[in-house]
């Protein structure tokens, strides 16, 4: 399972990317592998204030819809429209073009409360 | 409907499924995969190629009269909607069973076999509601025989353009190395001195994915051998998410979903599988009065016009003028073959001709979608 150690995660797999004022968000490997074959993503509109755990985006695969959640508050300041025309780059590269959005966030010392790639490795087994 | 784990009934390829890396979920009663590899895939598989699903939830049920073909007959013609009576052996056909309001219980394959009488394949979901009633409606019909040999058999769907050439592979391993029957048809395979077996291997050339195949019943003990056979031979292993798919695109009925008690089949798109000219069988008056009447509504194919998330189960139809509900999607999907999002609705007449505009509600928004001809594809 890639989980890669400079990220962080939630239990509901969504991982930020700390160190910056656009902190971009996705989903874990292993999400995307419970998810399998993405069809279709629901992306936020740019320039959205949101708070943690607001069901921002939304991502579907055949058989089921999902919603993916805000991880910290924040300004939603970009989206990956890529996503679009060819969501299937979520299921082969969760971490790099699958990106959903970036969110500015409001506080960044927020971001040290989520799960570190290690705990988040000790949630999964 | 909770359905625990443990609760469960396995089916006898259960190991394979684990060992293939399947997703399992609750079917129908039964632990079933979803997928393994990813249902687009598997789709593929399927059009271009061939795939294997386990079947071996489906019931399979003998009737036989001891007054022989013509009695089991006329007792099958009073519960199904199909005429049992124009079956030649080896043959079968889709046929219903229905309620007294003329709702579906169950639809099912019906088929004669050559020396035994009849066959029926039933969904897993209603095993228990059909014996039900073929025993009730036995009572009148005392000659009638009913076996339900379901926990027996395992069974198999082999289905896609090349089914018939991985058929012949495997065919080699079998008594007598038999040809596939013709569509629609059933041969029993005997090897010698196996004449007394209640469950004979059986192959039928029906399917549920609109390609080309065969559904391949056998002992249960013997499903993981043919399974292996039918995977060396070229077959991907395919899940229950395909397999809605694929009858989807080909606008096939699921029970529970596009069939129920309510609707009939003739607001299902089914008249072909209902003779009224034959004696009465149960349901047929609430058809009858809704043949001179009209019908409330018709089971409606629509496809997504423009760019929207995959319609899903229970999603509303909404008149796009007066943006009223005027249904709601019994099944939906992205269609892995047009890329597009597909769905079946109950529609009031006035729309349910091809052509008329409709949308979707998706969560709260409206996306533009249109009654189409079926099948889909």
């Amino acid at each position: 399972m890639n989980i890669p150690d400079h990220l962080r995660y939630l239990e509901s797999h969504e991982w930020i990317e700390p160190g910056g004022t656009e902190a971009k968000v996705g989903i874990s490997d292993h999400a995307q592998e419970v998810l399998t074959d993405v069809v279709y993503v629901e992306l936020p509109e740019v320039g959205k204030t949101v708070s943690a755990g607001d069901p921002v985006a939304v991502v579907e695969s055949v058989k089921a819809a999902s919603d993916i959640y805000a991880p910290v508050a924040g300004e939603i300041v970009a989206v990956n429209s890529a996503l679009q025309e060819d969501p299937a780059v979520i299921n082969t590269d969760p971490y790099g073009a699958g990106w959903f959005f970036a969110i500015k966030p409001t506080d960044a010392a927020e971001l040290d409360s989520l799960l570190s790639a290690e705990e988040y490795r000790a949630k999964l087994s | 409907m909770s359905e625990n784990t443990e609760d469960l009934k396995r089916s006898p390829l259960h190991d394979r499924h684990v060992a293939l890396g399947a997703r399992l979920v609750p079917f129908a009663g039964w632990e079933m995969p979803v997928q393994y590899e990813g249902i687009l895939r598997e789709h593929r598989a399927v059009r271009e190629s061939c795939g294997v699903f386990d079947i071996s939830h489906m019931g399979e049920i003998t009737v036989r009269s001891t007054e022989g073909t013509k009695a089991a007959a006329a007792y099958l013609n009073h519960l199904l909607t199909n005429d049992a009576s124009v079956l030649k052996p080896g043959q079968g056909q889709y046929t219903l069973m229905l309620n007294e309001r003329g709702g579906v219980i169950d639809d099912l394959i019906l088929y004669r076999t050559r020396t035994d009488g009849f066959f029926l394949v039933v969904n897993a979901s209603k095993l228990s509601e059909d014996l039900i009633w073929l025993e009730q409606e036995a009572d009148s019909y005392y000659t009638v025989r009913i076996e339900d040999h379901s926990a027996g058999y395992g069974a198999l769907a082999v289905q896609g353009p090349k089914s018939q050439a991985i058929y012949e592979k495997v065919a080699k391993r079998l008594p007598g190395s038999p040809a596939l029957p013709p569509r629609n048809g059933i041969i029993k395979v005997v090897a010698e001195g196996d004449e007394d077996n209640p469950t004979p291997i059986r192959i039928c050339r029906t399917g549920y994915t609109g390609e080309d195949g065969f559904e391949f019943f056998c002992p249960a003990a013997q499903t993981p051998a043919w399974f292996d056979a039918f995977l060396e031979a070229g077959a991907v292993p395919c899940g229950l998410g395909a397999r809605d798919t694929l009858r989807l695109e080909k606008c096939y009925p699921l029970n529970g979903s596009d069939l129920d008690g309510y609707h009939t089949p003739l607001e299902a798109g089914l008249k072909p599988f209902v003779k009224m000219g034959k004696d009465e069988f149960l349901g047929h008056d609430a058809l009858k009065v809704q043949l001179t009447k009209g019908l409330p509504s018709k089971l409606s194919a629509i496809c997504v016009t423009g760019k929207a998330p995959p319609p899903r189960t229970g999603y509303a139809v909404v008149d796009p003028e007066t943006k009223e509900p005027i249904g709601e999607l019994s099944s939906g999907s992205l269609s892995p073959s047009l890329g597009t999002g597909i769905g079946l609705a109950y529609l009031p007449l006035e729309k349910s001709a091809p052509g008329t505009e409709v949308c979707l509600d998706i969560r709260g928004r409206l996306f533009p979608a249109v009654v189409s001809k079926k099948p889909f594809i």
